[in-house]
């Protein structure tokens, strides 16, 4: 089975993606702290709202800030970090507002925007603007080259190209290219645009509400200065995530469904052109080896060793059950493996316990860094 | 039933709507949000909750957001799209397009038809849409009301008993509810702010609305649905009526039972071991399961139902069949 180690060397970037619920921010904790352990100074990001990085990695609060993870709380796991695991909580808001900062011509234009009403709807609310700050902070930490390695756990979204698409949506917004023309009532450009333009203007302004579009104006107007910066930068975003250095991770889970969403994922970064390391698939039921005649003398074989037939009855169709739920996750598997034509497939078994503390990371990586 | 009749904005209920009745059964309500963090099986909850109003006996529709196909892929029908389609005796499903509620919107909005076609023609118009924070959303709310409606407003539309709402998971979620009011701050003024805070008066209507949040036994998603549940409570002020424990394992073993299986498993090797190991597995699992049901009782108001975890490869209709026996 191939290792996260082996799939990340010589890597500078880790993008954890996949869809809700699959243990995307444990695996990127996890991640981060192998290759923490392994010498690498590491620093994990997440956007995810409901603070469960912080959580995993028994952290209090996570600021916009990388906060080093204290190496000693892992000893106690038999996890020894050779180099440094740091861990950032992203503010959205906060990021765009550094991006804003750093964009303005002077300080009443920066403070222009970050006043507009329609700015701090877009910088906290605005789909894909959350998941174009997480690649906007990746990108800046990544300029600042303090970390070896940077594993960004993405937000939730509702399919793979809410992600992708995230930094082309919020620069066309921001550009409003088609809009912008229009706001100056008595521009010239809307005069000669023709009529269609002004009647769905003021249609807009009728079923909107002539304050927001005053707003929008002065938005556009209050960014215009920072479009080229902001376009510049979204570029160089973009390009970081193509980079050969960067790498892709699809986390999953073993049913049906985590599993059609690994092989969609996987086709749109393909078809993106973006570095694809492999896929992990999380929760993943093992099989175990049947009786050489089929499992039928099963509850008999038990009823013998336990001298209780209803016992016996009991743990063989709990057996039964959990054999079919393996079944399903080696089908589900190897149809993965066989669409990725790769064999870049982790499994990590489903444990015993919950995973939500240091103790737990500690026993994800010894699947994920297999010797 | 009061309170949807014909109001002057579409969507829109008439102002009479009574607030201090007595809360309602869930399903008793006109609109029940189903909500949790993703992978917690809010879809299968939302179909379980149909199939169970529609046995009863009421018309129910389904809704996904956002074109999401999660409920008709339970019923194993092909796509429905934006169209009310039939899935069982009285149960339909629908999965909302924004960008066609948008439409549809407008239609409504607008009488003259030559205003309207230069209206969908207009790259303007089509950049606004898209580019206005939450309007996307707020036409989802706004679709979601117009189902809920007696008086449909759309060409032979059929009335429903009960509209489910299958909604975005948490992170989303909570600012999918709060929509109508942040756009209501937006549009100070205008047709749209003032549906905006129509709409927002319905979701907050404890009588009519209702939420049902769906969680998971284990540690984080206890949090999170801790979490979540003060926040619609509070932030939102929508009811909160139940919190479905969802995936629970059977307690299949006692505590001296699992003793005795260990014993056996250390003895033995081979598929007898396995045998004992996965129900040593099993009651381990389950025990920490309720310790996390206890820690959720205790950490919110609202009332906590359970529901088993299905051990079938994949959850089809017969599987939320047997969940909307169990919800309570």
């Amino acid at each position: 089975m191939p290792s996260v180690d082996e799939i990340l060397d010589g890597k500078d970037v880790c993008i954890c993606a996949g869809s809700g619920g699959v243990g995307k921010t444990t695996t990127s904790a996890a991640i981060a702290l192998g290759m923490a352990a392994r010498g690498l100074k590491v620093c994990v990001l997440t956007i995810d709202p409901a603070k469960r990085l912080a959580d995993s990695l028994g952290l209090k609060e996570l600021g916009n800030e990388a906060t080093q993870v204290d190496s000693k709380l892992f000893e106690a796991q038999g996890v020894e970090i050779k180099g440094e695991l740091w861990a950032m909580m992203l503010d959205a808001k906060a990021t765009f507002d550094e991006l804003v900062a750093r964009h303005a011509e002077d300080e009443e234009s920066r403070d222009r925007v970050l006043e507009n009403r329609i700015y701090q709807q877009i910088s906290s609310a605005l789909a894909g603007s959350q998941e174009y700050m997480a690649m906007e902070k990746l990108f800046e930490l990544h300029s600042e080259g303090r970390f070896d390695l940077l594993v960004l756990d993405t937000p939730p979204t509702r399919n793979a190209l809410d992600f992708l698409d995230a930094p082309k949506r919020l620069t066309q917004f921001i550009e409003g290219k088609s809009l912008r023309v229009f706001m100056k009532p008595t521009g010239l450009a809307a005069k000669v645009a023709g009529r269609g333009a002004s009647v769905a203007l003021s249609v807009m302004k009728r079923i909107v509400g002539f304050d927001l579009i005053a707003d929008l104006a002065e938005f556009f107007n209050a960014f215009s200065g920072m479009v080229d910066g902001f376009q510049a930068r979204a570029k160089r975003v973009n390009s970081l995530l193509g980079d050969p250095h960067t790498s892709f991770l699809v986390v999953c889970g073993p049913q049906g469904e985590p599993i059609d969403e690994a092989v969609y994922f996987h086709r749109k970064l393909v078809e993106a052109k973006l570095p694809f390391g492999g896929v992990i698939v999380n929760k993943v039921h093992y099989a175990a080896e049947r009786l050489r005649d089929g499992d039928g003398r099963l509850p008999a074989l038990l009823e013998e060793k336990l001298a209780d037939g209803d016992l016996a009855q009991r743990v063989s169709s709990n057996f039964e059950d959990y054999q079919a739920l393996a079944e399903r996750d080696a089908r589900n598997i190897e149809r993965l493996a066989g669409e990725l034509r790769s064999k870049v497939v982790i499994r990590v078994p489903y444990l015993d316990e919950d995973v939500h503390d240091l103790a737990g990371l500690a026993e994800i990586d010894r699947h994920l860094f297999a010797a | 039933m009061r309170g949807y009749s014909h109001g002057r904005w579409l969507f829109l209920p008439g102002p009479e709507i009574a607030r201090n009745h007595p809360i309602r059964e869930l399903l008793d309500k006109r609109v029940v949000f189903v909500t949790g963090k993703g992978g917690v099986g809010k879809t299968t909850v939302s179909v379980a909750l149909g199939l169970k109003a529609a046995a009863e006996g009421k018309r129910v529709i389904v809704c996904e957001v956002a074109s999401q196909e999660n409920a008709s892929r339970i019923f194993d029908h092909a796509e429905v799209g934006f169209h009310e389609v039939e899935m069982e005796e009285n149960l339909w499903s629908i999965s909302i397009d924004p960008d066609e509620s948008m439409r549809e919107y407008v239609l409504l909005q607008l009488k003259v038809r030559a205003m309207r076609d230069m209206l969908f023609r207009s790259k303007i118009f089509t950049y606004l849409a898209a580019a206005t924070p939450g309007l996307k959303e707020l036409v989802t709310i706004g679709k979601i009301w117009e189902l809920a409606q007696l008086d449909r407003k759309v060409k032979s539309g059929r009335k429903y008993d009960l509209v489910i709402v299958d909604a975005p998971a948490t992170g989303h979620g909570i600012g999918f509810l709060q929509t109508p009011r942040t756009f209501a701050a937006i549009a100070r003024v205008g047709p749209i702010h003032s549906q905006a805070k129509q709409l927002d008066r319905l979701i907050t209507d404890h009588e009519h609305t209702g939420t049902a949040i769906v969680a998971l036994p284990e540690e984080m998603p206890v949090n999170e649905t801790a979490a979540l549940e003060h926040d619609l409570r509070t932030e939102v002020g929508v009811a909160v009526d139940r919190v479905y424990m969802n995936a629970l394992y059977p307690e299949r073993f006692s505590k001296e039972e699992a003793a005795k299986l260990e014993q056996l498993a250390a003895a033995e090797d081979g598929t007898l071991a396995a045998a004992a190991g996965a129900a040593v597995s099993e009651h381990g699992r389950a025990r920490s399961q309720r310790a996390q049901l206890a820690r959720l009782r205790r950490r919110v108001e609202t009332p906590v139902k359970t529901l088993p975890f299905l051990f079938e490869p994949e959850i089809g209709v017969e599987g939320a069949r047997e969940l909307s026996k169990r919800l309570g």
